[in-house]
């Protein structure tokens, strides 16, 4: 079998990052949103590992660094998760276009 | 070092005053009245004494010569170009730093007990030391820009002590009045000087009236009239002299000038400040006595404004306006003699620094004697006057002498300056000049005697004014004998020894000259006793009679109205108005548009700020996009379609609003939005 080459791995990172970034444009939905996020930052960790793996074999900064992206993405969805909940209590809903108080 | 102390200190002269302004100025509130007057009186009396004794070391030891104690270079425009500030020492501005110092405390003191409970009496008394520091200023200048500077500062103390009565309307119009006239004529002193200093290369007295630099700038020629640029420079400089010593056309502002307290009138306009422009002359006679030309305008103008002021004079009921216009006719004869004078015939420079002094002398006492009866009757029409001799007997005797000695009675000392005039004025060959001022000579003598009978002889017109007349406080009657003996004995000075240019020209009294201008002089005093003496109805026939003549001489020859005439009908309306719709709608409008394009740019931003998170996420994107661009391939198509978008964007904004404006579709600024 043969192995994937650095350029397979940035291309399937970039259409990640892709579709992430579509997916917080377009999405209404709150949660949504933050699913799309979580692909941006997976897709950013996925560059790191194959630049590591590819580029810089004995460095250590590329394979610590997913992990501390993982590790603020779980703390990032549980705020945001508990911004939601209180969002959906005071709101009924949750609809960006329903939420615009940052205009004001 | 002169070797003389006084000398030497010469700058104590204006200092004190300008000390004594610091200290009656920052006391303006809090001091008592007594204070302010006797802390200016001290400055001004300490100020008379160094004048004092510098002038007599000065005529005693170097008469003549030219010396400058102390000098310091206040403005280096080029290596060559500097505006020296210092003390300049020689006849003239010996003769005129005593003067202006001794009539001005012989004023301060009177001015105390005339002043006395007014409520501006502190600010009177800051800005009559003022005054006094910037005439000894003027007075002392070695060079013209010194000379200029001063110039100006007389010019706003003279406004500030006009305008003293601030709250009457007519005294602010004529301070304003008098402002813009003498700022108007300092215009051409300004361009004057520059002149004179860019050719001359230098400001300095000692190096403008040198020979060579004379020679110099006779030579060079301008594009005007064919003169060369020496005439044109004196004409400008005469300008501003012909503004400052009220010389027709630019008289208007003196008889205006007279709503301010008499003690001004006495100093300011009558004295000191006046005679500025004839100083100015003076000093530039080495120029104007080789400008032929300029000298010619200064001999026609001073000639005309005698002639022109002593006429309207006749027929003025106001006790000071007569006394301006008497000043006017005097100063013209000032003018007059030095535009007679020249190289071959400098008399007339010494004539007119005489008449000068002695003039400065009895003019002042004049207006105080009229201080003094305008302080007894509290009126300054002439014709509510009368039958005061018995209630004032000092100020009818002082006044007396100053008439006699301003018609030109021998021995006061108003004959013998008048006479060198006239000598001066025949000897020089100006045989027309000549006989005008001989003609002004005679109505001279005939408008001073009719102010004097009117107000001190004939009939007391109004009982009850009369009967409360009484005699003005000893500091005020002070300052009148004091001022009557230098009136009585100032002709009897040897002064063709003491100020003098060129070969000294002594020509002795002339008896038929003399007995001429005493003859004008008597007939002038007879015709005003036989019309005035007594209560007759002569006069208003001889008014009849005249009827135009009279009518219009009575209203100034119009003067004042033909420059209001100028001013409004066709300076406002002309030149000013299209400027000023040029301003409102064009730089005004501009800025309008500005601020309305601003707002409307701010309007159609404000609909990207949409409140939702994904717009602005949308901008975020668009921003990094267009970074890395610039960074992957920073060109100049990049930079320069970047600023076409930017300035397009503001153009169509100023275009839209533009059409909007012209459409009338926009609301008008908000008061808020316009500051």
């Amino acid at each position: 079998m043969n192995e994937p080459s650095l350029n397979q791995f940035l291309v399937f990172s970039a259409a990640l990052f892709c579709v992430g970034v579509y997916g917080l444009l377009t999405r209404r939905n709150l949660i949504a949103m933050l699913m799309s996020v979580e692909l941006i930052l997976n897709a950013a960790a996925l560059n790191f590992v194959a630049f590591h793996h590819y580029k810089f074999g004995g460095e250590v900064g590329g394979a610590v660094f997913p992990v501390f992206i993982i590790a603020v993405a779980a703390a990032e969805a549980a705020i945001v998760l508990a911004i939601i909940i209180a969002l959906f209590r005071h709101k009924k809903e949750l609809d960006v276009e329903q939420v615009n108080t940052l205009k004001h | 070092m002169s070797g003389s102390w006084f000398i030497d200190h010469l700058w104590l002269v204006p200092l004190f005053p300008f000390i004594g302004f610091l200290i009656t100025g920052l006391g303006l509130r809090g001091f008592k009245h007594a204070v302010s007057s006797a802390v200016a009186i001290v400055a001004v009396g300490l100020s008379a004494l160094v004048a004092w004794g510098a002038a007599i070391d000065y005529y005693g030891k170097f008469g003549g010569k030219t010396l400058i104690p102390w000098q310091y270079c206040w403005l280096k425009f080029s290596p060559t170009l500097q505006g020296n500030v210092g003390v300049y020492v020689d006849d003239i501005s010996m003769l005129l730093t005593i003067v202006v110092t001794t009539i001005s405390f012989f004023i301060h003191i009177y001015s105390q007990g005339y002043m006395h409970g007014d409520k501006g009496y502190r600010r009177f008394f800051a800005f009559l030391n003022l005054f006094t520091f910037s005439m000894l200023g003027l007075v002392l200048a070695p060079s013209l820009i010194q000379m200029f500077v001063f110039w100006e500062l007389v010019g706003l103390s003279s406004f500030l002590l006009i305008g003293f009565y601030w709250e009457k309307p007519s005294a602010v119009a004529a301070c304003k009045k008098a402002f813009i006239v003498t700022r108007f004529a300092d215009l051409g002193f300004l361009i004057g000087l520059l002149l004179l200093a860019y050719y001359a290369k230098g400001l300095d007295f000692v190096h403008i009236n040198d020979q060579s630099t004379i020679e110099h700038l006779n030579s060079i020629k301008v594009p005007f009239l064919g003169l060369s640029l020496l005439p044109v420079a004196a004409i400008l400089v005469f300008m501003g002299a012909a503004g400052k010593s009220a010389m027709f056309p630019l008289h208007i502002w003196l008889p205006d000038a007279m709503e301010g307290p008499t003690p001004v009138s006495a100093l300011i306009h009558a004295a000191t400040m006046v005679v500025a422009g004839v100083y100015l002359v003076a000093r530039l006679f080495p120029v104007f006595a080789i400008a032929r030309e300029a000298v010619a305008v200064v001999l026609a103008v001073g000639t005309f404004t005698s002639l022109f002021a002593a006429i309207i004079a006749m027929t003025q009921f106001d006790i000071k306006r007569v006394l301006a216009y008497s000043t006017l006719s005097q100063l013209g004869y000032m003018m007059l003699a030095l535009g007679v004078s020249s190289w071959e015939h400098p008399l007339g420079f010494t004539a007119s620094m005489f008449h000068l002094t002695t003039h400065a002398c009895f003019k002042a006492l004049l207006f105080l004697g009229a201080g003094s009866v305008i302080h007894a009757v509290h009126t300054n029409d002439m014709r509510e006057m009368g039958g005061l001799h018995k209630r004032l007997p000092i100020t009818h005797i002082t006044f007396l002498i100053a008439c006699l000695a301003i018609a030109g009675v021998p021995p006061l000392s108003g004959f013998f300056s008048k006479d060198e005039i006239l000598a001066a004025a025949w000897y020089s060959g100006h045989h027309l000049p000549f006989l005008v001022a001989l003609f002004v000579a005679g109505l001279t003598a005939f408008y001073m005697f009719r102010l004097y009978f009117m107000t001190f002889w004939n009939e007391p017109k109004d009982l009850e004014r009369h009967n409360h007349a009484h005699e003005s406080p000893l500091s005020m009657v002070f300052a009148l004998v004091a001022l009557a003996i230098p009136s009585i004995a100032a002709g009897f000075i040897p002064f063709g020894h003491y100020v003098y240019r060129g070969e000294l020209e002594h020509h002795g009294i002339n008896w038929l000259i003399a007995g001429a201008s005493i003859v004008a002089g008597l007939c002038g005093i007879s015709l005003a006793f036989i019309l005035y003496f007594r209560p007759n109805d002569l006069p208003s026939r001889f008014a009849y009679a005249f009827g135009v003549f009279h009518k219009i001489v009575y209203h100034k020859f119009y003067i004042d109205e033909i420059y209001l005439y100028v001013t409004h009908n066709i300076i406002f309306k002309y030149i000013s108005a299209p400027f000023n719709w040029f301003d409102r709608h064009c730089v005004d409008g501009f800025m309008d548009l500005t601020a309305q394009a601003t707002l409307q740019a701010g309007r159609w931003v404000r609909r990207t700020v949409t409140g939702h998170l994904q717009t602005y996420l949308v901008w975020v994107i668009a921003g990094i996009i267009l970074l890395s661009l610039i960074i992957w391939n920073l060109n100049d198509v990049i930079i320069w379609g970047l600023a076409i978008i930017a300035l397009s964007g503001v153009l169509i904004a100023y275009i839209y609003q533009f059409v909007c404006t012209l459409l009338k579709k926009t609301e008008p600024l908000k008061r808020i939005d316009r500051d």
